[in-house]
């Protein structure tokens, strides 16, 4: 599918969700309320099929934390982008490792170094850091006056 | 190196691999849970390297953080470098020389050979055979010389810009290259005739570590891993960057899932990184090395992504761009971190024996997944 | 010619005619004791130096040149370190057993010294069950490998124990029934009887097809029997554990690491003497111009080429092949080396039967 096709299959699927214009890839904008489904959807659609997630990223825009998903699909190979935007305080989204098995690790580096809690998750630790750490550290406003030099 | 931490109720023991090896991985911790010699479960606890790449690029500027890279895969550094150039020239639309495109190529491929030879000198000395180690550097010596008179360095060569590559090639380049083929095409199949062909080999690697095709896709798995699953996923087939639309080579496929499968589809990369080589050589364009850019690189406000293929499968650099002259955030796909999730599935079941056949074919690099 | 019987006879005569008979056999125990002491600190310095010449010109390297020329001194200076290592004892250790071990090793390879004939007349005791008294002493050696893998106090010791005693009780048999089909067709135990069989012809030339399907047999059961690569599971560095020498250190570990290869001189000696013909030079029928050629080169140096020759096989093995699972190894010599050896050594006693043999 080309990206007009995939931009309105994916508008019915999940009408609320908010386009972004002028990315390389179909990029969509979603409640994080509605992603467990959605991503059911998604990765079951015979039209779309995205069954190989790619990468899984969190971006911290100081007011608020962004979930990247990237997904691609083996078979019609196409790629689409997933945003959910996420309360800087408290961030929550629901895990989607039953899914796709490749999110356990990914969502494991995201809660460590962003400090994000994926509700369900099978084995949710911190994945780089030691067990004890404190603090996300890929977070804008980490302070560590030991390990960071400040320019 | 093997410490026992307990035993529980039902005789199963908990076993640390690591984080020193004798062989050549890196540092990686395998907690594994054994009933008698039977794994049950792997569980690795990554970390041990971690040098909070990502957030250090933060702070550096667009032609600062491309090298950073080639200390993450040190084995496919110049493709590292190659996947952050493209982003950057993506973000802001740069137009790289033909000249240029070929250099970087041939230097990818390579890197290839050479990240290959490693891995099979490595692997066949997990398995018990010392001998194939120091065949495989012998060759290895013969790229690195070829890359230091160019780049300047053996392993970790900061030789790629946005916008083309640093320097242009040493004038011995052509000759030596042509060599290193003719002498190469000889190796390889004594490289099979040694170990591939070996009966005592085949039994350690048939029918040990089976990965599915769905478990493939599921897992995230990519590179020549996910490809002996029957999965086609080289990056320079599916978006191809740079001449590789213009080249004439094969993406090896098997369908087995096995040891074996996987090794035997990084036999035959090596050989098709041989052919592409050769039809380039004699076909390297006159003209420019380096597109002409500004001193101080900014990118547009926007997120950008771009993906190569590397020796151990895709590798994608993702800009978030505020328009300043450093990335707001980048984020770096590692194809090792997704290929070590599915160690834990494919290991069990196996003995340890089979563990450590199982972990040389997937060809993990740790510093590449810790980052 | 040259050859070590006049030697032997000279001494003997001279100590016969000087000192009382039993004071004379005394002396010459002892001194037999102490030429077979010395014959195998030799050996273990000239094996373990030609194993790490032979394996670094396999893998395109130079191997040990710096100490003495060409690197002849090294094992001399390892030898001098492993004896000033520090000797240690884990805690928990059986130490009477745990002391013993190296010790039960290596008197039982110098016990099985005694029927070898190095040359002709040269052999310490020609009893008239020499071959069956080697396969028999030589098993007494897994008793030395469980005690040290048991007294060590180490769980993965004793599973490498365990390993390498079953590894090495398996392949015992296929070793014995390779040597009862020569014995079968030279129809005695008696080693100097065996070799003077050969007189007109190696047996591996003259017992075609099964002598040389007793001898590949041999070959591999002997490389297992020493622990040797592809089947060193027990001592491989990049698996779980390094066998049931873990713990030991300083001359124990040496004297471990010696009997090792003090081992392999021997089974690659009785291979010689069996296939190979032992010191008996390499004879063609009845060509008595070729044999008589073939007379002039001394017995000891046949003996000894023929063994080396063997020995540097083995090596080549090692550097050649990745290793066996242990399940795979004990696979091959139930499932397929037992049962050719078997049928072997009955179409041995068909061929020795009916004489269709050279």
């Amino acid at each position: 599918m080309n990206n007009e096709e995939l931009k309105a299959r994916l508008g019915e699927l999940l009408p609320a969700a908010v386009f972004e214009e002028g990315a390389e890839w179909v990029t969509m904008v979603i409640d994080p309320a509605a992603w467990k489904e959605f991503a059911r959807q998604i990765r079951r659609d015979p039209g779309l099929e995205a069954d190989y997630l790619f990468c899984v990223t969190c971006v911290d825009w100081k007011t608020h934390l962004t979930m990247v998903y990237h997904l691609t699909s083996t078979v019609h190979r196409h790629t689409l982008v997933v945003k959910a935007k996420l309360d800087r305080n408290d961030p929550e989204i629901v895990t989607v490792s039953d899914i796709w098995r490749t999110a356990e690790f990914h969502e494991r580096e995201a809660y460590d170094l962003f400090g994000v809690k994926f509700k369900d998750h099978p084995d949710l630790r911190r994945l780089f850091m030691t067990d004890d750490w404190k603090g996300w550290p890929l977070r804008k406003d980490y302070e560590d006056s030991v390990n960071m030099i400040k320019l | 190196m093997i410490e026992e931490i307990a035993i529980s109720e039902n005789g199963e023991m908990v076993v640390n691999l690591g984080p020193q090896h004798p062989s050549t991985h890196g540092v990686l911790h395998l907690v594994i849970t054994l009933q008698g010699e039977t794994i049950k479960k792997v569980e690795p606890h990554l970390g041990y390297i971690h040098r909070s790449i990502e957030k250090m690029c933060e702070s550096l500027s667009y032609r600062q953080f491309i090298y950073v890279t080639s200390r993450m895969d040190y084995l496919s550094s110049h493709i590292n470098n190659h996947g952050c150039a493209l982003c950057v020239e993506k973000g802001m639309q740069i137009e790289v020389p033909p000249r240029a495109k070929v250099i970087r190529v041939l230097m990818d491929e390579l890197t290839r050979l050479a990240s290959h030879q490693l891995w099979w000198g490595a692997m066949a000395m997990d398995v018990g055979a010392l001998t194939p180690f120091f065949y495989a550097f012998r060759e290895r010596e013969a790229i690195n010389d070829i890359m230091e008179e160019t780049c300047g360095a053996r392993l970790t060569m900061n030789y790629m810009v946005p916008g083309g590559v640093m320097a242009d090639l040493h004038p011995n380049f052509q000759k030596k290259v042509k060599a290193f083929i003719s002498l190469f095409r000889s190796k390889i199949d004594e490289y099979d005739e040694l170990v591939t062909g070996n009966i005592i080999f085949k039994s350690r690697m048939q029918g040990v570590g089976y990965l599915s095709r769905e478990d493939a896709i599921s897992y995230g798995c990519t590179g020549p891993t996910a490809r002996a699953s029957g999965l086609r996923c080289d990056m320079r087939k599916l978006a191809p960057y740079e001449v590789y639309g213009e080249l004439q080579f094969e993406e090896p496929i098997a369908t087995e899932g096995d040891c074996f499968a996987r090794y035997r589809v990084r036999m035959q990369e090596m050989r098709q990184s041989l052919s592409i080589i050769e039809q380039l050589i004699d076909n390297i364009p006159e003209g420019e090395f380096q597109a002409k850019t500004k001193a101080v690189l900014k990118l547009p406000k926007g997120e950008f992504y771009s993906r190569v293929e590397t020796a151990r499968g895709e590798f994608g650099v993702y800009i978030v761009s505020e328009g300043g002259t450093t990335p707001y955030r980048i984020k770096f796909r590692s194809p090792g971190f997704s290929n070590l999730s599915a160690l834990d599935h494919m290991a069990r079941g196996h003995k340890i024996g089979d563990l450590v056949a199982i972990m040389g074919t997937l060809d993990l690099v740790i510093p590449d997944i810790d980052r | 010619m040259f050859s070590i019987e006049n030697i032997t006879h000279s001494i003997d005569a001279w100590l016969n005619s000087t000192f009382s008979p039993g004071l004379a056999l005394l002396l010459e125990s002892l001194l037999v004791g102490l030429c077979v002491i010395g014959l195998f600190t030799v050996l273990g310095l000239v094996l373990v130096l030609m194993e790490r010449k032979v394996s670094a010109y396999m893998q395109i390297r130079m191997g040990p040149n710096r100490v003495g020329p060409g690197g002849v001194l090294q094992t001399v200076a390892d030898t001098l370190k492993l004896a000033m290592k520090e000797g240690l004892t884990p805690d928990g250790a059986d130490k009477f057993l745990f002391n013993l071990a190296p010790y039960l090793v290596i008197v039982v390879a110098m016990m099985i010294l005694a029927p070898i004939a190095f040359a002709k007349g040269v052999q310490l005791w020609d009893l008239n069950i020499g071959v069956l008294y080697v396969s028999a002493v030589s098993s007494l050696s897994v008793i030395g490998i469980l005690m040290a893998g048991w007294a060590s106090n180490n769980k993965y010791s004793l599973l490498g124990a365990m390993r390498s005693g079953a590894q090495i009780v398996s392949y015992e048999l296929s070793a014995g029934i390779s040597i009862i089909s020569i014995v079968v067709l030279t129809g005695s135990l008696r080693v100097s009887d065996i070799i003077a069989s050969q007189q007109d012809g190696w047996w591996l030339f003259k017992g075609h097809i099964p002598a040389v399907l007793s001898f590949v047999i041999f070959i591999i059961a002997v490389t297992a029997e020493t622990n040797r690569a592809p089947f060193d599971l027990a001592e491989a560095e990049s698996e779980l554990t390094a066998g049931f020498h873990t713990e030991y250190s300083g001359m124990k570990f040496a004297l471990f690491f010696l009997a090792e290869y003090v081992n392999i001189f021997i089974v690659c000696a009785i291979a010689a003497t069996l296939f190979l013909g032992g010191w008996m030079p390499l004879h063609i029928g009845h060509w008595s111009g070729f044999n008589h050629v073939m007379d002039y080169i001394p017995s000891s140096l046949w003996f000894m080429g023929k063994t080396f020759f063997l020995i540097f096989v083995i090596m080549w093995f090692r550097w050649t092949f990745p290793r066996l699972r242990i399940d795979q190894l004990l696979r091959l010599e139930w499932k397929y080396l037992l049962p050719i050896s078997m049928f072997n050594l009955l179409l041995t006693a068909l061929i020795a039967v009916k004489g269709w043999y050279f």
